[in-house]
């Protein structure tokens, strides 16, 4: 038998050829077609089985993922609350208004309803019909947002005459005291492309979308953000929504409670005034930060709505650093608000505080001469007159009697120094210089100059305001009080006694006396009967005496004004540290405390006090924010640079400007620091109402204290 | 076929009929017009309706060619296949005048593709040709020729349309017929072998970019998801999701969410698979299978060489239809516009189709009145 398809060689020359053969030949060869036919066939059919059958989980999971679209409802974010439960931040609702072109009947009717009903410019009107007309029937156009509720309302009793109008409902952040909470709770935007890829969560490229870019917004994060909720639908290939398949609503995040009460805060970062500074107040007894104020400062709300290019230009341009948490970043020498701390450091050494050091004006140590702020001298000085008179003929003395060892573990027992384990996106931590210190970052061996200058909170000594308030606290209570920021952390630090009563006790009256006898701030006294502020000044100069005389002249070159405080002074419940920069002294620091402290006893005559200052400003913080932006964009609008595309870039910036600003008075702090004159030695009771800072009582043009 | 007892109960001239093929066919049309309705979204129109129409129409059509006596078609042959070749002609002008290409004539209400007629004329012609050749030329260069000019004059024309698919379909058809008329086997082997040695000059020569992209798709599928591999890709995911019993009759996802392109013409088997599943798209190969089976043997029945060649060349054509289209959906061949016979819609590939099955009734009814009697004819 022949094999039936190669059978046709028989066909080949030479060969006759006849109808039978052909027959053959072509049955053979339609075998060979049919059998061509099924094997195709065959072929088909176990392609068709292995793609049902093998590959059927496959397809149907691209064909769901074909099928239904998930839309990420974004979750309300939790909000900011202070101890009372009062939001510092929160959501507001946002109403804005969406064209369906395809669902429209009359297109270019609706649209000039709409712009009458929420009185649109033409120019826009004429831009949402441009839109529409050129728009995926399906695609919504956006007409308006950020609506009031009346608009909102009058739309929506017209919808059934407004086919195609979608109106929703969004929010958008809300931070009611604005710039006073700015640098505290940062803001919210748009995620960037880094941030998008560290945590690649689809919800971050929703439009609308906003994070906490800056503060507790960022820190707490992850608590605020909230689950989102998903709407999953049955889409066409071209997109259009075919039906609703589930609606998941999405979480709220948790709201952060925090320790900070929102009147004072508000009323601290109004008080401040036309000054740059911050004010910390801390509740003695648990810790609580109450308010960290740092000023000026931005607004989060418009902050939040982009970043705005004249706006940016305008924060950027300002030398008193807006965009700075001078509460967190802002390093200063502390100055004479150390002298309590040393005197427990020297007391702790076993120094008698009724030992008596003659002060002339001035001591000889080595080669050179250190002054006291008071040329004249302050004869005999005990330890608490060293401290309310603030002078430093004693603290040089005494500080080179026990060596700065003791004294810079004191410094760091009382928290200067110190990074504390708080929710904030960055700290600063300062310096407490000593011989290994010095040897150290420097190469070159300790001094007994640079004990004199650390005596006196100069020379190399930096602190924060933050750690000044906790240094306050600690010497109020005698205790190692850690601050906290939020009310579900646990008070900590009561169980550790840091120093004994009864030093405690003497720091106290001598602080008290500052204020309260013969000391160096008698303006600082509350106008409150029964209740009596405890505190120490502290000037700080930055440039050397040849370059400015502190008080006048540029504004950079001043003294720093600083005043640590408690009340009441015989039972602490309040303590805090005011700083203002370049304030010219520590008369332009007290008196916000007494005002700040009068505010927490008695709110009525606190305000009282502030409104007549903001009177003489020209309006709140944030009205004189407002209309500083109104005048610069007028001015300068047209010709600002952009702002920088990415946050990071703002804060990159800042914290690089201040750690230059940190290290501004490191080249004097090998001068001898002539002290600057302490405030108001021998102030009368002050009147009830306020007095402003900018009317400092000066004593006589005497070298107050002043350090490195 | 006709057992006694049929006969008796049924009148001959429907058992006659060829019933082997006709259920098969009745079945495949029902069930493409089943498909249509749920491509119609679940409706009669646009599509279902008027698929069981033209069915309809087109059964009369091929009942009349099955009536039509040996000697009219050996007669009308070579006039008919110059006719058509006329009016491809004619399609050139038409289109060279107007401007642009196109594929159509305009005949009154009615609009014909002369390319599609071309097909079964070509087997036509073909068959009639290796009739008349003297049996002792078939293996010279005699039986070459002439079919070659049949054979190359429309493949000719219709590239110029352009039409790569069709041309396959005519010279399939045409080679078919001259395989089957005993032309030396080295003739085709030598003309494969050319062929695969020019693919690549034709592939970058010859063939227009939206051919050569739909090449280099089926080549690598991957290459262009949302772009020309989007047709495969949404094909094969429509038939793999369908599994064994499919989503269900008007269920299916991909055709009714604009998912699978052309869901009613050239992806009706894809649109089918997903709602039958496997069980649906074995019953359709099934039911080929029956159809072009019956194609072969109505072949091998006939008397004579121009029947014989004419029903193995009406089969092939139909089975090139069908092979195609199913390699094309499942991701085993070219994205090409070649319809599913019976079940696709469209007036074209349904008339050609039914054509090829009148052709076939016809020798099927010449066999039957004169039962073989071998093989020489005249």
């Amino acid at each position: 038998m022949r094999f039936p398809f190669l059978g046709d060689g028989s066909l080949r020359r030479g060969r006759v050829i006849n109808a039978t053969i052909l027959r053959a030949t072509f049955e053979r060869r339609a075998v060979l077609i049919g059998a061509v036919q099924g094997g195709i066939g065959a072929l088909l059919a176990l392609r068709l089985g292995y793609l049902a059958i093998a590959e059927n989980e496959k397809y149907r999971l691209e064909s769901e993922s074909n099928r239904v679209n998930l839309t990420l409802i974004p979750p309300r974010r939790g909000w900011i609350l202070d101890r009372n439960g009062a939001p510092l931040a929160s959501n507001r609702a946002d109403f804005r208004v969406d064209l369906i072109p395809e669902r429209m009947h009359n297109a270019s009717a609706t649209i000039d309803r709409l712009g009458e009903l929420l009185a649109l410019e033409p120019t826009r009107i004429a831009d949402i019909k441009d839109k529409v007309s050129t728009s995926r029937g399906f695609a919504p156009v956006e007409v308006a947002s950020g609506l009031n509720y009346e608009q909102f309302a009058a739309l929506s009793v017209r919808l059934p005459d407004l086919p195609g109008v979608v109106p929703q409902r969004g929010f958008s952040r809300f931070y009611p005291t604005a710039s006073s909470v700015g640098h505290l709770i940062g803001y919210v935007g748009p995620a960037s492309a880094e941030e998008y890829e560290k945590d690649p969560n689809p919800i971050l490229i929703t439009p609308g979308y906003k994070i906490g870019k800056d503060g507790l917004e960022k820190q707490f994060e992850k608590g605020l953000r909230g689950v989102p909720g998903a709407r999953r639908v049955e889409v066409t290939a071209s997109g259009r929504i075919v039906r609703d398949l589930e609606t998941r609503e999405d979480v709220q995040g948790a709201p952060v409670r925090l320790t900070i009460d929102g009147p004072l805060q508000d009323y601290a970062a109004r008080r401040i005034g036309l000054e740059s500074g911050s004010v910390v107040v801390m509740d003695c007894r648990t810790g609580d930060l109450m308010c960290m104020a740092s000023m000026p400062s931005f607004d989060p709300n418009s902050f939040s709505d982009g970043i705005g290019s004249v706006e940016y230009a305008m924060l950027r341009d300002d030398e008193r650093v807006p965009l700075r948490n001078k509460v967190l970043k802002g390093l200063y020498p502390p100055g004479s608000t150390v002298k309590p701390m040393v005197s427990m450091a020297l007391m702790e050494q076993g120094i008698d505080p009724h030992e008596q050091v003659h002060c002339g004006g001035g001591l000889r140590v080595g080669n050179r001469v250190f002054g006291c702020w008071n040329r004249r001298g302050h004869g005999a000085v005990d330890m608490a007159r060293g401290i309310y008179q603030s002078c430093d003929v004693y603290f040089y003395t005494m500080a080179q009697r026990v060596g700065m060892d003791p004294i810079a573990a004191m410094a760091r027992r009382c928290g200067m120094g110190e990074e504390f384990p708080l929710p904030v996106t960055s700290q600063f931590y300062g310096t407490v210089p000593d011989p290994a210190w010095k040897m150290k970052k420097w190469g070159r061996e300790w001094q007994t100059f640079d004990t004199v200058n650390a005596t006196i909170g100069q020379g190399y000594m930096l602190s924060s305001p933050l750690q000044l308030a906790v240094m306050a606290s600690r010497l109020a209570t005698g205790r190692h009080v850690m601050p906290r920021l939020t009310l579900d952390t646990k008070p900590k630090g009561f169980d550790t006694i840091d120093f004994p009563s009864e030093h405690v006790e003497y720091v106290r009256q001598a602080m008290s006396d500052v204020v309260n006898g013969p000391g160096t701030a008698g303006r600082a006294r509350l106008p409150i009967k029964d209740v009596q502020i405890a505190g120490k000044t502290g000037t700080a100069q930055v440039v050397s005496l040849s370059i400015s005389n502190g008080r006048t002249g540029p504004w950079k070159y001043r003294d720093h004004g600083l005043f640590i405080f408690f009340a009441p002074f015989d039972n602490p419940r309040y303590a805090g540290a005011v700083v203002i920069e370049h304030g010219g002294g520590s008369g332009a620091a007290y008196p916000i405390a007494r005002d700040v402290t009068t505010f927490l006893f008695d709110p009525t005559k606190g305000m009282e006090a502030l409104t007549a200052l903001e009177k003489q400003w020209g309006g709140t913080a944030q009205q004189r924010l407002e209309a500083r932006y109104a005048t610069y964009a007028a001015e300068r609008g047209a010709e600002v640079r952009r702002p920088p595309r990415r946050d990071e870039e703002i804060f990159d910036r800042v914290e690089a400007e201040a750690r230059v600003a940190a290290t501004q008075t490191e080249a004097i702090a090998e001068d001898v620091i002539t002290p600057r004159a302490e405030a108001n030695p021998s102030a009368t009771p002050p009147a009830a109402s306020a007095v402003s800072p900018e009317q400092q009582p000066e004593p006589a043009p005497a070298p107050p204290e002043v350090s490195e | 076929m006709n057992s006694t007892a049929a006969r008796r109960v049924v009148p001959d001239a429907i058992a006659r009929q060829p019933w082997e093929m006709l259920i098969p066919l009745v079945l495949l049309t029902a069930f493409g017009g089943l498909v249509l309705y749920s491509a119609g979204g679940g409706a009669m129109q646009p599509f279902a309706a008027s698929h069981f129409i033209r069915f309809a129409v087109f059964a009369v059509m091929t009942a009349i060619i099955a009536a039509l006596p040996r000697d009219i078609v050996r007669m009308v042959t070579y006039p008919g296949y110059l006719a058509v070749l006329l009016m491809l002609l004619g399609v050139e002008i038409v289109g060279a005048v107007g401007g642009g290409s196109q594929r159509w004539l305009e005949l009154g209400p009615i609009r014909i593709q002369p390319s599609e007629l071309m097909k079964p004329a070509v087997v036509l012609a073909m068959a009639r040709f290796y009739e008349t050749l003297p049996l002792g030329m078939v293996g010279t260069w005699r039986s070459l020729v002439p079919s070659g000019v049949l054979i190359g004059l429309p493949i000719g024309l219709v590239l110029m349309q352009p039409d790569l698919g069709t041309s396959v379909a005519i010279a399939f058809g045409g080679v078919v017929v001259m395989f089957l008329a005993g032309l030396p086997l080295w003739w085709f082997m030598l003309a494969g072998g050319a062929a695969l040695g020019a693919a690549p000059l034709v592939y970058f020569f010859a063939l227009h970019d939206y051919q050569r992209a739909r090449v280099t798709t089926f080549l690598d599928p991957e290459s262009d998801p949302l772009g020309a591999g989007y047709h495969i890709a949404q094909s094969k995911i429509a038939i793999g999701s369908g599994g064994i019993f499919g989503k269900g009759f008007n269920n299916g996802t991909q055709s009714h969410l604009n998912y699978l392109p052309e869901p009613h013409t050239d992806f009706v088997f894809a649109t089918m698979a997903e709602e039958w599943g496997l069980a649906g798209g074995l019953f359709v190969l099934l039911m080929y299978g029956l159809i072009l089976r019956w194609g072969m043997k109505v072949a091998a029945q006939s008397q004579d060489r121009f029947s014989a060649l004419l029903a193995a060349g009406a089969t092939a054509t139909i089975f090139f239809f069908i092979a195609i289209n199913l390699l094309m959906v499942m991701g085993m061949a070219p994205a090409k516009g070649i319809p599913l016979p019976w079940m696709s819609h469209g007036g074209s590939s349904m008339m050609t189709n039914m054509i090829c099955i009148g052709l076939l009734m016809m020798v099927n009814r010449w066999n039957q009145r004169a039962p073989r009697r071998g093989l020489a004819s005249r």
